[in-house]
């Protein structure tokens, strides 16, 4: 039985649909991440299960319980917001203590918590600091703690790092983490980072205009697309509309080029799809513009920019589409700017996509 | 010195010379009682009078009562406009506006009218109840401040969020608003409450018409029979009025590291 359940939530403001019909389920102890750009609905299903809005149709069930209509102070949900929330007037420990207050825990109780928490979250130094004395990590690490403290049922976690730098980012993710699988609490997280998404999530939840793209495992969702909207939402993407020319061998044509494409087997012949190649699965070579190699699209590189271990190409076919291509910076030398390319893949690293109606 | 600190320095200069000055010739000619001499028999006078002592008194425990019934009323209020029915802040303002556009004698001639001693409420029907009305019509009065003032400091914190999250940790409405909005906005609080402390001591109009010895009619009373004496009332009620607001403030004086608002 799914521990916590989101069973057709629908939510309009006003004429705005935010959620159309959302079904998620999570089990216990699971990481699981809402992902989508703004506007899709991901924090208003988060506020639905703290319990700050109510759904126009649809329930909330936690542990087979139905929670839809209990007030947000007693659903025992710990959260994390997207703004700093420390409440000015209080230090770092009496911000995480306050829960516990709440609740009347015994002092001796509640001292050992916050002294647990503090040393989990690596800030025993920062416990007598007001919030205006801690950076936005450190305030971050603190609400996370607090968070904690009263042993929510569920963690929510609404786009916590999206105030912080890159650099302190990339930490706190890998902390909230790491705090996450030692304390095996499910954890509901909203990001609209899909990188983030991917680096700290059990399973990740593509959502898009009030509804849900594709539920799955980070891997699934980068390699595996089920939508357009996920294959150009989730990393970069390389498409191309092709016609199916051989549905047996796996054949399509792209402009005139023959392309070699397993995941087009057991379509049928003239049939229109899209072709989804990753960039760093796109190989370059130079080529002196005769006598094209077979199964190779060509171009000219038009742009480059190192991004550290690849250098990202952005190279015109047919001066109207452009390719993009990831290529070890080792190897990035042989490209230069105006140098005509041909670009390959292997057959069995594209994923199709039927057209949009 | 650059030009503009120049300048500054010239307005804070020519700032102080327009407050003090008229304050040191009020204390200067309240030290000459005695003719050729400085003395301080003027205060002696005042501060022997029964009835500084009774009106002083009077006016201070109504102005802390007007006090904490405004932050009773307004703390909530502004705080609930804020955080569920932003789209009444217009009309709210509008209303806490009104006892600067209308005269004070307007709004005690309709007390006594609505509230006099043979209506349903018959306010002005005993000392005590006058003093209670009294009380509620110095929160009116005071409104207009108290309400900006507090409205000023909810805008400096971000009262949703801090509101979700004490929620989240299992705290009703209740305990969000007295531990986590209002210590958040005690400065907010204590600025509001300074300028209804100022107005209820000098207030004159209401108290006198609704006949309670409070300390405005007693310094209008001695301004219009004597002479050196209303100069050392003007000083010494300036020193009290001063004293208790430093009074308020060490006694509400908030954390060392209490701010309105996060960075």
């Amino acid at each position: 039985m799914a521990y916590l359940e989101l069973q057709g939530l629908r939510k309009s403001f006003g004429d705005v649909v935010a959620l159309g019909g959302v079904d998620l389920s999570l089990a216990r102890g699971e990481f699981l991440t809402l992902l989508g750009p703004s506007g899709c609905g991901k924090t208003t299903a988060l506020r639905i299960v703290a319990g700050f809005e109510t759904p126009d149709e649809g329930r909330v069930v936690l542990e087979g319980q139905d929670i839809t209509h209990v007030a947000p102070s007693r659903r025992d949900m710990g959260m994390v917001f997207q703004a700093y929330s420390l409440f000015p007037n209080m230090t770092a420990e009496q911000n995480v203590e306050f829960g516990l207050r709440i609740r009347r825990a015994p002092l001796e109780g509640r001292s050992k918590r916050v002294t647990e928490l503090f040393d989990l979250i690596g800030l025993s130094d920062a416990r007598k600091r007001y919030p205006h004395q801690l950076s936005g990590g450190m305030q971050q690490r603190v609400a996370l703690a607090r968070a904690l403290a009263i042993e929510p049922r569920v963690l929510l976690l609404d786009e916590p790092l999206s105030a912080l730098d890159a650099r302190v980012r990339v930490q706190l993710r890998e902390e909230i983490r790491r705090i996450q699988t030692n304390l095996g609490i499910t954890t509901l997280y909203v990001t609209h980072d899909q990188e983030e998404a991917m680096a700290v999530s059990d399973r990740v939840v593509v959502m898009s205009r009030g509804h849900v793209e594709q539920i799955g495992s980070p891997a699934e969702i980068y390699g595996a697309p089920d939508t357009p909207f996920v294959a150009e939402f989730v990393g970069t993407i390389n498409w191309f509309e092709a016609e199916v020319l051989d549905g047996g061998q796996g054949e399509v044509d792209y402009r005139g080029t023959r392309l070699r494409v397993d995941a087009v087997r057991g379509r049928s012949q003239g049939q229109r799809v899209i072709v989804v190649v990753r960039p760093e699965v796109l190989e370059l070579e130079r080529w002196n513009g005769e006598h094209r190699p077979a199964g190779a699209i060509a171009g000219l590189v038009i742009s480059r920019s190192f991004l550290g271990a690849v250098t990202r190409f952005k190279v015109s076919v047919e001066d109207r589409a452009a390719l993009i291509a990831d290529v070890a910076s080792v190897r990035a030398g042989a490209f230069p700017i105006g140098a005509q390319v041909v670009a390959r893949f292997a057959p069995d690293t594209a994923r199709v996509l039927n057209l949009p109606p | 010195m650059t030009r503009s600190r120049l300048g500054s320095w010239l307005l804070i200069l020519f700032g102080a010379l327009y407050f003090f000055v008229p304050l040191l010739g009020t204390f200067e000619f309240s030290l000459r009682y005695l003719r050729g001499v400085y003395s301080l028999e003027a205060y002696r006078i005042v501060l022997t009078d029964p009835r500084f002592g009774a009106t002083i008194t009077y006016s201070t425990v109504l102005a802390l009562a007007t006090i904490v019934m405004g932050v009773v009323l307004v703390v909530p209020t502004a705080y609930w406009i804020r955080l569920r029915l932003p789209g009444l802040r217009p009309v709210v303002e509008f209303i806490t506006l009104l006892p600067l556009v209308i005269p004070a004698i307007v709004l005690v001639f309709g007390y006594l009218r609505i509230y006099n001693s043979t209506s349903v409420l018959p306010l002005t029907g005993s000392e005590r109840a006058t003093d209670l009305l009294l009380m509620f019509s110095y929160v009116t009065l005071a409104l207009p401040y108290m309400y900006r003032a507090v409205d000023t400091g909810l805008r400096a914190i971000n009262v949703h969020t801090l509101t979700e999250a004490a929620q989240s940790l299992g705290a009703g409405w209740p305990t969000t608003l007295l531990r986590v909005i209002l210590p958040n906005v005690r400065a907010a609080v204590l600025s509001g409450a300074f300028l209804t402390f100022a107005i209820v001591i000098g207030e004159f109009t209401m108290a006198s018409l609704l006949d309670r010895p409070a300390f405005g009619p007693y310094l209008q009373l001695i301004g219009a029979n004597r002479a050196y004496e209303p100069s050392a009332l003007a000083i010494i009620s300036f020193a009290i009025t001063w004293a208790c607001m430093g009074l308020l403030q060490v006694f509400a004086r908030g954390a060392p590291g209490q701010v309105a608002g996060t960075r």
